[in-house]
């Protein structure tokens, strides 16, 4: 086990591997990592959600430079980016593609879970990571959005933090103390600022961190969701897996490379993606006297939007947001099925997952539009649909025929 | 009441001097809601004429502040003689941004409000709008502008293009329809009949605009021309580091089983 | 039960040659492509649009300088001296050049038409870059011959207040000063006779410089 034992490299590198175990890490994480062998394409998310995060905090720390915080100042900053930064525009754009292409990785990284039971033991821990990464990102990007202080972003505030006046007692002086003013002002977006540059991101990255840790203590699922650990060789090695080196580091390179060609049409092309990636709504200045009609936040909160607006109730309605993304926490322990992966599932799991599926795209569509007449009564049973998937799981999940699970993977060369 | 009066006897006007229509023609509104601006900011010789445009007929109000006219200059190559002679106030010299002389306390006494500045009314709005608003401003003699325009309701900008467009007068039909059992009658926007004839005919005053609408456009985004120029090479690039690597892969993975 | 992973023994031979390749193009391709993805992020820290606009050409009306008079101008945020020379002072520049670290301003940083006696396009005027060429601070004017302070043998000129290095009414830097080359000068013309424009000469293209 100690490494001082292996015969010392010669020259830098055995000089380096002597004082940081660097050689051992590459070993260890790399070459003897065994992952199992019939990763498809849902499998690609995780490397890329790293991917984004890199881009992001590299874009991010490009942008703070020129960016200068204050209700007086952001929006102007913001344009002189745009204007009159060699290549500013691009580092703008790459850093609002990213955003959202952020969301777009994570919701698909979050679907292959759902579809083949990752959360499900041992890996409920690494489910928990992952998902207070979706919180934190999600605060992260609500944040970030304020920074341009363009009307969308005021008013984005204002909506949101207002939320927070439902907590009973504490309500209203906890908006006051967020909001560090009567309203939406200066001292907010200091207060973002910094945690959107600082907090979070170092938040994220020791979250990320855990993330990858508890991966590697537990190995990772796969589609079949077999455990590959279970069927070792003569070798004690899986006979399921292949080393992560260089079989999946050289595929998530072509992963990388389409993503970045995809993501590359969008940032250089359609940017604003006729509104969806960057509201049209936030080129005029912050106006505290008029809200953009229709108001929205961004195309990744309209889900939970869409749910807060089907309630009549103001106060239930930001519970049952608040519930709707909880949900998630407690998949590990509310699917009861012995059976991991959706290809071996019963018609109940597949027709609930396939009603969460429609419910969530269905409220990520109705919460762009206005809350009137039938898309209110479609946000209802998006709703409830949505949270069928959850309530019902503790019954249907252990009700479902399942098919027998097979012994080895199934993998086509 | 004094519009619809006015109405009917514009209407009644045009009916004697155009040609009734055959019976056999379907009659539409005007479908200025669809109108798009269809401009191209790689079109220079479009973009320099509505720089000039927005120079001779916008600027006294509306600033561009975040444009510098040597800015200007450089991304509609514009020679600095003829952007000092043409494009620019006395005062300014061509690092300046484009700013306008109209004072706010002005403004403000003479239109009600402060015109508002134009760098990203075409990102805000998008061009279509942008276009639609230029030209559907008609005679509304009860505003103190005299003017109306069906994009903005009761804008405070005056119908500055008048000269070169003309005096339109908005033409409604009545449509009844039914609404808890009552019969109500809406008024119903048709068609813009001409009052007064401008310099411009209609395809010049539409060339007029859309030359206008595309430097706004531009002035919105001027970097946009750059960045598609740019992400061709990028995609190119990228697709080809994606069919390498993918090769790499193939071959790699020709070893699991 | 076989492997996942072929082992070199197998009845596929493993094309080396081939991975090798591919590995090299896949590598090369991507230091290509991290190269131009860092290259508009270097470029960023370029001096932007409102810097180079700031950094424009400075006009000087020189109608109202008197003889002996100096006054102080920024030009891409450095200080710039500009004085008019009496005759006399043009003439005392000939008298030490043995005292001066360059006389002939070889080692100096200034455009081709100062490398002259005077230093200068036009001997009355004088066009000083304000930054000691020691460590950057402000040169004090010290304009009068045989100044208490500097000695009877003191031609006029600057002398900074930081270290004590001195320049002659041209700039030029005179033996024992730490500083070792003459103020710098910066580009310039004379677009009239009584106006001067700081940082543009004929070389820089209309509008830059």
């Amino acid at each position: 086990m100690a490494s001082n034992d292996t015969p010392a490299a010669p020259g830098f590198m055995g000089w380096l591997n002597k004082r940081l175990p660097v050689q051992q890490f590459v070993r260890e994480q790399l070459l003897e990592y065994y992952a199992p062998k019939n990763f498809n394409v849902w499998y690609f998310f995780g490397s890329l959600a790293l991917v984004v995060l890199v881009m992001q905090l590299f874009t991010g720390i490009f942008l703070t430079m020129f960016y200068k915080v204050g209700d007086t100042s952001a929006f102007d900053s913001v344009e002189y980016i745009m204007r009159e930064v060699d290549y500013g525009w691009l580092i703008r754009y790459l850093h609002s593609t990213g955003a959202s292409a952020f969301f777009v990785v994570i919701y698909l990284h979050m679907y292959r879970a759902l579809m083949y039971g990752s959360y499900k033991t041992p890996r409920e821990l690494l489910w928990l990571f992952g998902m207070f990464i979706y919180l934190a990102l999600m605060a992260e990007a609500f944040m970030g959005y304020v920074l341009p202080w363009g009307n969308m972003s005021y008013w984005a505030a204002q909506v949101i933090i207002n939320l927070f006046s439902t907590i009973p007692v504490v309500g209203p002086s906890l908006v006051e103390w967020i909001r560090g003013d009567y309203g939406v002002a200066d001292a907010t977006v200091d207060r973002f600022f910094a945690l959107h540059v600082v907090a979070i991101p170092l938040i994220l990255l020791l979250l990320v961190a855990l993330h990858l840790v508890a991966l590697r203590q537990v190995g990772s699922n796969n589609p079949d969701g077999i455990e590959i650990k279970e069927k070792r060789g003569a070798d004690g090695r899986p006979i399921d897996g292949i080393p992560f080196h260089p079989y999946y580091t050289v595929k998530d390179v072509v992963g990388i490379g389409v993503f970045l060609t995809v993501f590359a049409i969008v940032a250089f092309f359609v940017p604003t993606l006729g509104g969806l990636f960057l509201e049209e709504a936030n080129f005029e200045p912050a106006n505290p006297l008029s809200t953009p009609e229709p108001i929205a936040p961004s195309w990744y909160f309209t889900p939970y939007y869409a749910i807060l607006r089907a309630v009549p109730n103001q106060r239930l309605g930001a519970l049952l947001l608040l519930i709707a993304v909880l949900a998630f926490f407690f998949l590990p322990w509310l699917d009861r099925s012995p059976v991991k992966s959706v290809r071996y599932r019963g018609l109940l799991f597949k027709f609930f997952l396939g009603l969460f599926t429609v419910s969530f795209l269905t409220l990520m569509y109705l919460g762009m539009k206005p809350a009137t007449g039938a898309y209110v009564t479609a946000a209802r049973l998006a709703a409830a649909g949505y949270f069928a998937f959850f309530l019902l799981m503790p019954w249907y999940s252990r009700a479902d025929r399942t098919k027998p699970v097979p012994e080895r993977v199934r993998f086509h060369a | 009441m004094r519009n619809a009066v006015l109405a009917v006897m514009v209407l009644g006007a045009a009916q004697l001097l155009r040609p009734a229509l055959s019976a056999e023609e379907a009659h539409h509104p005007l479908d200025w809601e669809n109108w798009h601006a269809g401009n191209e900011v790689t079109n220079t010789d479009s973009l320099q004429r509505g720089a000039r445009n927005f120079n001779n007929y916008c600027s006294a109000c509306h600033s561009l502040k975040y444009l510098r006219y040597s800015r200007m200059a450089k991304d509609l190559k514009i020679p600095t003689e003829q952007l000092k002679a043409n494009l620019m106030p006395p005062s300014a010299t061509p690092a300046d941004y484009m700013q306008s002389s109209l004072q706010s306390a002005d403004a403000i006494a003479w239109f009600g409000k402060e015109p508002p500045d134009l760098s990203l009314i075409a990102r805000s709005r998008g061009p279509d709008k942008v276009y639609r608003f230029l030209k559907t401003f008609y005679l509304d003699p009860s505003r103190p502008t005299r003017a109306n325009n069906l994009v903005l309701n009761n804008p405070a900008m005056p119908p500055v293009l008048s000269a070169l467009e003309g005096v339109k007068a908005a033409v409604y039909t009545t449509t009844k329809s039914t609404v808890d059992g009552k019969i109500v009658e809406t008024k119903v926007f048709d068609h813009f009949d001409t009052v007064v004839p401008g310099s411009m005919s209609a395809e010049e005053f539409d060339g007029f605009v859309r030359d206008t609408v595309n430097f706004l456009d531009y002035a919105g985004e001027p970097a946009q021309a750059d960045r598609r120029s740019i992400g061709v090479w990028v995609v190119l690039f990228l697709l080809t580091f994606t069919w390498i690597a993918l090769l790499l892969k193939k071959e790699y993975w020709k070893d699991v089983h | 039960m076989t492997d996942a992973v072929a082992t070199g023994d197998d009845t596929n031979e493993v094309d080396q040659g081939r991975r090798k390749f591919l590995t090299i193009a896949t590598t090369a391709t991507a230091a290509v492509g991290a190269v131009f993805t860092i290259s508009p992020f270097v470029a960023s820290w370029e001096p932007s649009e409102r810097a180079r606009a700031l950094g424009a050409p400075v006009s000087v009306d020189l109608s109202k300088l008197e003889l002996g008079q100096m006054v102080t101008y920024v030009w891409r945020r450095q200080p710039i001296y500009i004085f008019k020379r009496s005759p006399e002072m043009v003439q005392s520049l000939a008298a030490h050049d043995n005292r001066l670290k360059d006389p002939k301003s070889k080692e100096s940083d200034q455009p081709a038409y100062a490398k002259n006696e005077s230093r200068a396009r036009r001997p009355d005027i004088a066009v000083l870059i304000a930054t000691c060429t020691h460590l950057g601070c402000l040169p004090k004017q010290r304009f009068d011959k045989g100044d208490a302070q500097l000695g009877t043998d003191w031609p006029g000129g600057f002398l900074c207040p930081c270290h004590g290095s001195r320049f002659d009414l041209a700039g030029r830097v005179f033996d024992g000063s730490p500083a070792s080359v003459n103020l710098r000068i910066p580009p310039y013309s004379f677009p009239t006779p009584t106006t001067l424009l700081i940082g543009q000469d004929e070389t820089s293209a209309k509008g830059e410089a």
